[in-house]
């Protein structure tokens, strides 16, 4: 929203407010837009009810987690963490480093890999440009499932299912083409005037992207680091298929294990696991939210 | 332009550098030879052709020779020519899962991103709290997609869960509604609408690119609210319409954790939530009839496609791009 705009909208309804009340008694100024307010937060309280009842649930006792609306707990309690962190028969420690080594990594090669691939197609003049491009384009519309089962095969006779590498190497090599869109976006916005003149003063393409391009590509970089966590945290079917061990269960595994088990028994502990495997991503999300949104608003986003 | 499509900026990037370096610098570009950074690129491009040819197009082609086999993985496969594409047409749960995904996607989307764009709409009249909103909004989006959320959804909408109580409030006495099969499907729809936060900040930046005197100008001749919504914002937001549509129509025909975790891995009650992606897994990992699933991929690849080119081709009635 542009500042000026912004004036001359509210300049105009209190020309508005005051044409109308010609009593001539100037009331108190009506504030502005309460109505638009009203409508938001009642939007606000339906989009998070769920959430802000799902953590108050998590320190209910069991018995009462469905007998009240309140979503906050009378009877405050723990116990619901305490024995649902262990009971899948694997501690979620277990499953919450396994999560954190396999983000991680990926953050990692995502970061790598994306933006070397992202220079040269924002950057470099070379032979078959644009069909590269092209294909890079079109594999972001390509659904995972669609190379699902080959990759699995492939991975399968590496004897690579059940580690990490099926979740981590293709990352290492670009493979998520999403993220080089994204920094080939906003490469394109960083004058070439840098680049030529690093150029004239003789350094290489590494030398340029690594002086020049990369300090200057940070907060791409940040939101690329952000999403790929987040992503990669929450994904499912990946680790579903690649993971069947349960030492080498990830979150979302460890999370799913409770549905397999305790159709019934345990509801508070599956609440307050799923409290936990939250944590990492909310924490993200406001240790970054302005950045996120407007990293979002500006590319248009998957997810 | 924030949410440029990405065919479009493909064309227009030449036409935009090609200028100023032409004039300014001394023209390195032609002394060297026309494609001066070949090796240069090929050598950045280096893991990225690894990956497109090892994880995608080799991948891609291995799936379809595997489409027209018999495979379970452990034997070799077995070649049947077209025999799973064949089988599919009279594979009821196969016809199931397409008509229940059909339906996922022609309600989840336009529900998804109706919300999205009156949300938008609504907080682009210079309110205050606008960043409150816009995060508010926008978490739900990145929750969405996790294991927890979908074990949230089961609980509130079980028989004893949290809509059934709100319902009881009012004396009414809500369904089963995941173990009902005519409902099942509607949490799932419920619970993808929910997160229109992706959607809602890509058209918020797009209505903050649409010239304020349009709407200066049609108060004067006297339109009102609903009126300048439909004849000023949709035809000015159209191409950003048009990106979201595309967008969240192909992330619907992938979804499934949602369906997996809701249904507890079986997409029922009675396959009401077998979505397409669920009956693949299930057929490639449960059953490992990995031909079989390798020919539904191609034909969820195919469909993809279909209707991406159908969104094209329709939009050039009702996309209208600025001058």
């Amino acid at each position: 929203m542009t500042e000026p705009a912004k004036e001359t909208a509210v300049a105009r309804e209190r020309n508005e407010m005051a044409t109308r009340t010609t009593a001539g008694r100037v009331t108190r100024q009506a504030p502005k837009h309460w109505r638009a307010h009203l409508v938001l937060l009642a939007g606000v309280v339906v989009m998070i009810y769920p959430l802000v009842w799902l953590v108050g649930a998590s320190f209910k006792p069991e018995s009462q987690i469905f007998s009240t609306l309140n979503p906050f707990p009378w009877h405050f309690t723990l116990d619901n963490y305490l024995n649902g962190w262990t009971a899948t028969g694997t501690s979620f420690t277990v499953y919450l480093s396994n999560s954190a080594v396999v983000a991680l990594c990926v953050v990692v090669g995502n970061i790598v890999s994306c933006s070397l691939a992202a220079y040269a197609f924002a950057r470099l003049d070379f032979a078959f440009r644009k069909l590269w491009f092209g294909l890079m384009l079109g594999t972001l519309m390509l659904p995972f499932q669609a190379t699902m089962i080959p990759q699995y095969t492939i991975f399968y006779k590496l004897n690579w299912v059940n580690t990490f590498l099926p979740l981590v190497v293709p990352q290492f090599l670009a493979f998520d083409s999403f993220f080089i869109f994204l920094l080939v976006q906003f490469i394109r916005g960083i004058p070439r005037q840098l680049d030529e003149a690093a150029a004239i003063d003789g350094a290489g393409h590494a030398r340029i992207f690594f002086s020049v391009i990369l300090p200057l590509l940070r907060p791409a970089l940040i939101t690329t680091a952000v999403l790929t966590f987040i992503w990669t945290f929450n994904d499912f079917l990946r680790q579903l298929v690649y993971l069947s061990d349960k030492t080498r269960y990830t979150v979302p595994l460890g999370l799913n294990s409770f549905i397999d088990r305790a159709s019934g028994s345990s509801y508070g502990g599956m609440l307050a696991m799923s409290v936990v495997t939250l944590v990492p991503t909310v924490v993200v999300f406001l240790v970054s939210q302005k950045r996120l949104v407007d990293g979002v608003a500006n590319t248009g986003i998957k997810g | 332009m924030p949410t440029a499509e990405p065919v479009e900026t493909v064309e227009r990037r030449p036409v935009a550098d090609a200028q100023p370096s032409a004039k300014r610098v001394p023209d390195i570009r032609r002394k060297r030879g026309r494609r001066r950074d070949n090796r240069a690129a090929y050598a950045f491009l280096t893991p990225w052709f690894i990956g497109i040819f090892g994880f995608v197009l080799i991948p891609m082609g291995y799936s379809f020779y595997l489409s027209l086999t018999k495979f379970d993985l452990l034997s070799a496969p077995r070649w049947i020519g077209f025999g799973n594409y064949t089988a599919l047409w009279t594979d009821e749960k196969f016809l199931q899962s397409v008509k229940v995904t059909l339906e996922y996607v022609a309600f989840s989307v336009p529900l998804k991103l109706a919300a999205a764009l009156l949300v938008a709409a609504a907080l682009n009249r210079g309110l205050r709290a606008l960043g409150f909103y816009r995060s508010i909004f926008y978490l739900p989006s990145l929750l969405g997609a996790s294991v927890a959320v979908s074990v949230m959804w089961r609980q509130i909408f079980s028989q004893q869960g949290l809509l059934n109580q709100v319902l009881g409030w009012f004396g009414v006495r809500g369904a089963d509604w995941i173990g009902d099969p005519r409902f099942a499907l509607w949490t799932l729809i419920l619970l993808s609408a929910w997160q229109f936060g992706t959607p809602m900040l890509i058209f918020l930046a797009g209505l903050k690119q649409i010239p304020k005197e349009l709407y200066e100008a049609a108060e004067l001749d006297g339109a009102g609210r609903i009126r300048m919504f439909f004849r000023i914002t949709v035809p000015m937001l159209s191409p950003v319409i048009f990106f979201n549509l595309v967008l969240e129509t192909i992330n619907a025909f992938q979804t499934f954790t949602p369906a997996y975790v809701v249904s507890g891995g079986l997409g029922g009650p009675i396959d009401s939530t077998m979505l397409y992606t669920l009956y693949l897994y299930r057929k490639g990992f449960s059953s490992l009839q990995m031909g079989y699933a390798s020919a539904m991929a191609w034909v969820l690849f195919a469909v993809i496609g279909v209707f991406t080119a159908v969104y094209f081709a329709s939009s050039r009635r009702w996309v209208t791009y600025a001058e």
